[in-house]
């Protein structure tokens, strides 16, 4: 169950508040009161999605669950700009062990809390794509398959971006990071590697996998609140788009989300048991095109030569998202 | 490195923490956002100077009396104005840019229509100035100025040679535009502030007048009230009315003789006001005769439309070179390369009861003549960017004084007048307003907006139209009027969609309560701008810092 959409009301449910609506269905985020998990002075660069999709996640839990959240966290570039010591920006109760291990210690916090009888408490893992995918997926895969209690939570900014932007399994291809640097015979990432995790995590048949992306902040608080309501292992993959690792405007970071949505490069969707139940469906669809000429990571692209061959593969994995998600089918209303 | 707090740690803790806050990352930025208030071009287009956007805002959230509190600050019509508007407003809409432009007008009549329902009145000023003002001329220029003097404070006097107030709303616009109930009714309502009105009461010395009256200051506002006449070459039998004319002896209720066959000359509002009005007389062949072509033709568009809808025939590019006995000789024209028609000799003869002579009015010079300093240049009485004439204490406005030619026209200049009048009587200058910058439809991000088709205002069956003088245009209902207004963009100014709240990396951004809008907290604003370009409605600026 996505977001119940607002009809009309001048701007519906896409802006953040509506000041048309009944208070109870506005947003986490238009609250006032709202928790504000990570607070000013943070660190993170100017523009960072990372910050931003982790405080709508938290905050969203924190109103789920009536604040008794507790939050594990991996190394990366949400540990680091938050918590440089003495500073931390945590507005919530937070622990941070090792870049590879959030999901296990994450799992150990819901068995310490089942054992001292406080299952009302309710626990977050969260690691960014690098510390998710790739190091820390062993015991992720180990949390999904015992189902422990945790929503685990990837924020996904394609990258390892806190140590200079490095390759990780999420980054896409074509994209230039400073492990795939663009070559004559190598033009950026390499074309059929990679995973796509809400897929491995569907195929443990857990009880909830959905993703999500920064620039639909309606939807991404009702995939919070559904998460929460469910009891056992849960994942929720965020796209967070890094301005410094992609080169784009720190002003673009949402826009550049809602075009990854928008030409169909980035699929969202919720699954229950491994079904997928619900996809948000493309409502103004762009060219991959109008995506990727906003990024640096992306510029071999179009200069000094236009690679149309590249565009074109790259234009087919969102036609086959369409295709497979039926981001363009119309929906009920 | 700052001190740990000196609080004790609990079990198991080895380092306290402090908050992040104490970095004060503001000193990032280069660019700071900065909440600005924009012209909407809806309000830049009305004649009348309405702040449309405002009054929409109000009855988005269905609080219909103070929209129309917010409407009757800048026009004491809104059920007329809601009818016989052109709705400029409309036409420079953004919301035209993504499907199509806000129904400004429809939602103005439903306001309108919902006061009449309501019996919604304003409060007459409770202080006296103790300055009277003359007012000439019962029409839209003449009363718009007498209800805003009169809400500053001032004794009114108006004086009409009518036997009726309302000048071209009663006189020149037909009933199927504008029903005499509602006129009456929004009439009533204005004198109810205590403004004296005098009818049947022609002014032909205006300072003798004003000195007997003891006014301090008159406003001329007599309207252009004589049909223009074109040297027609005609023969003895012909019939040829004025445009004018006809509309008054219809509006009086009577039926003037055109025959089945009219003609009409002329390609102005007017012209198809009285080509509408000869079908409902029982006209079945009416046709309009224009010398340019269409999209030369004065005549506003829904106008001219209506008129084709209800079986009215129009011939562009054409003139007529004689009158006859049942017959008009008229001459093709094509356009010379300056775009300018000329004759080309053809000639058609087609039959014709009657000619109504549609091609222009003139202002009434008699009761200028005599007085000292008021010149008329082009047909037009010249005012001053304060409106007042060559003559110290009288001031004019509407047309007389413009070629606008349109209630709401009228209805403005009247306000900007009555503001000059008032700032001149009590010895002050009106500053200059400062130019504000338009909103443009580049500074929105319409993805916020919910796809919204326009609501269309029910139309009477054109073929009834064509017999009866009732009402074409229907009002819209009330829910249809509120979503209409909800499809309003809010160009250039905040309405509070909680976008830059939400959006901020950093929370940056205080929200100050509903109404009260939101501020930046520059301490902690790294500059990145996603605010500015999230915000639906383009009212955040990024603005370089001083280094
Ligand atoms: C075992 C180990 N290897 C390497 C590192 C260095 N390191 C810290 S964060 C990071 C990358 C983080 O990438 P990701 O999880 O995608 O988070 P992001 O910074 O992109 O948000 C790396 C390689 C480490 N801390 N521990
Ligand atoms: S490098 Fe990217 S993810 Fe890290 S703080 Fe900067 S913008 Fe955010
Ligand atoms: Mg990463």
């Amino acid at each position: 169950m996505a977001v119940q959409r607002v009809k009309f009301y001048q701007t519906g449910s896409f802006a953040v508040g509506n000041r048309l609506l009944d208070p109870a269905m506005r947003s986490v985020q238009s609250d006032a009161t709202r928790t504000n998990a990570i607070t000013s002075g943070h660190r993170a660069c100017r523009g960072c999605g990372e910050a931003l999709g982790a405080r709508y996640v938290l905050d969203a839990a924190m109103r789920a669950t009536g604040g008794k959240l507790v939050t594990v966290n991996a190394t990366g570039c949400l540990e680091v700009f938050s918590t440089p010591y003495p500073e931390s920006a945590w507005q919530v109760a937070w622990l941070h062990s090792l870049f590879g291990n959030a999901p296990a210690v994450a799992a150990g916090v819901a068995a310490a809390l089942r054992a001292k009888g406080r299952t009302d408490i309710r626990v977050i893992g969260q690691a960014g794509d690098g510390g998710t995918v790739d190091i820390g997926f062993g015991c992720l895969s180990g949390l999904f398959e015992r189902d422990d209690d945790v929503l685990f939570v990837c924020y996904d900014n394609q990258g390892y971006m806190n140590t200079g932007v490095q390759r990780s399994g999420a980054t896409p291809p074509a994209a230039r990071t400073t492990t795939t640097p663009v070559e004559e015979q190598a033009p950026g990432n390499r074309f059929g590697q990679g995973k796509f995790v809400p897929f491995i995590a569907m195929a443990h048949e857990i009880p909830y996998v959905a993703t999500a992306t920064i620039a639909d902040l309606r939807d991404l608080e009702a995939k919070v609140e559904r998460a929460m309501q469910l009891r056992g292992a849960r994942y929720l993959h965020v796209l967070v788009p890094c301005p410094l690792g992609w080169g784009t405007d720190a002003s673009e970071t949402i826009r550049i989300a809602r075009l990854a949505t928008e030409c169909g490069l980035f699929p969202v969707f919720e699954a229950e048991r491994g079904e997928v139940t619900d996809v948000n469906p493309i409502r103004h669809r762009v060219p991959v095109e109008e995506y990727l000429r906003r990024q640096v990571r992306y510029r071999h692209l179009f200069e000094p030569t236009r690679r149309d061959d590249l565009i074109a593969r790259i234009q087919a994995r969102a036609d086959a998202n369409i295709l497979r998600f039926g981001l363009l089918d119309e929906k009920e209303s | 490195m700052a001190e740990p707090s000196a609080i004790p740690l609990p079990f198991a803790i080895t380092l306290s923490a402090a908050t992040s806050r104490s970095n004060h990352t503001g000193a990032w930025r280069t660019e700071r956002p900065v909440y600005v208030d924009l012209l909407p071009p809806c309000v830049n287009a009305c004649p009348a100077g309405e702040n449309v956007q405002r009054w929409l805002y109000h009855a988005e959230e269905r609080d219909h009396e103070a929209a129309w509190r917010e409407l009757m600050r800048d026009n004491p019509f809104p059920a007329i104005m809601g009818r016989v508007c052109y709705h400029p407003c409309q036409t420079a809409c953004n919301r035209a840019s993504l499907d199509e432009a806000v129904g400004i007008n429809a939602v103005e009549r439903f306001l309108g229509d919902e006061a009449l329902r309501q019996g919604w009145t304003v409060t007459p000023p409770e202080s006296a100035s103790g300055y009277r003002v003359l007012i000439v001329g019962a029409g839209p220029a003449g009363l718009s100025a007498a209800y805003h003097l009169r809400l500053l404070g001032h004794d009114v006097v108006v004086r009409d040679a009518s036997p009726q107030a309302g000048g071209m709303m009663r006189y020149g616009i037909p009933t199927y535009r504008l029903p005499r109930d509602i006129l009456d009714l929004e009439l009533a309502r204005l004198l109810d502030l205590g403004i004296v009105l005098e009818l049947g009461r022609r002014v032909d010395d205006l300072p003798t007048e004003m000195a007997d009256g003891g006014f301090d200051a008159a406003f001329l506002g007599i309207g252009a009230q004589l049909a223009r006449r074109a040297y027609l070459p005609a023969g003895d039998s012909a019939r040829i009315l004025d445009a004018l004319g006809v509309l008054r002896t219809v509006a009086d209720g009577g039926a003037p003789l055109l025959g089945r066959r009219v003609v009409v000359y002329g390609g102005g509002n007017t012209a198809m006001d009285v080509a509408r009005t000869a079908r409902r007389l029982g006209s079945t062949d009416t046709l309009v005769i224009y010398r340019r072509t269409r999209e030369k033709m004065p005549a506003a568009d829904v106008e001219v439309e209506e008129a084709l809808a209800e079986g009215v025939r129009i011939r562009w590019l054409s003139t007529i070179a004689y009158a006859g006995d049942g017959a008009v000789v008229v001459e093709r024209m094509r356009l010379d390369e300056a775009g300018r028609p000329e004759p080309t000799g053809e000639f058609e003869q087609l039959p014709a009861d009657s000619v109504v002579l549609a091609i222009g009015q003139d202002i009434d010079q008699s009761i200028l003549s005599d007085v000292d300093g008021i010149s008329v240049v082009d047909g037009l009485v010249q005012v001053g960017p304060d409106f007042m004439t060559g003559r110290a204490g009288v001031f004019a406005g509407g047309d007389v004084a413009t070629n606008d030619r349109t209630v709401t026209s009228a209805v403005g200049q009247g306000k900007r007048a009555a503001r000059q009048i008032d700032a001149w009587l009590r010895g002050q200058v009106m500053a200059a307003q400062q130019p504000r910058r338009l909103a443009t439809a580049d500074r929105l991000n319409p993805w916020y907006y919910s796809d919204a088709p326009a609501a269309v205002r029910p139309q009477l069956d054109a073929a009834r139209r064509a017999s009866t003088f009732d009402e074409v245009v229907q009002g819209l209902d009330e829910t249809t009027a509120v979503y209409e207004a909800r499809r309003c963009l809010s160009c250039g100014n905040c309405f509070e969609c909680d976008n830059c709240y939400g959006m901020c990396p950093d929370n940056a951004v205080i929200k100050l309560g509903p109404g009260q809008r939101y501020t930046i907290d520059l301490n902690y604003c790294k500059g990145c701008g996603i605010c500015a370009a999230e915000c639906p409605c383009g009212a955040i600026d990024m603005v370089p810092e001083e280094t």
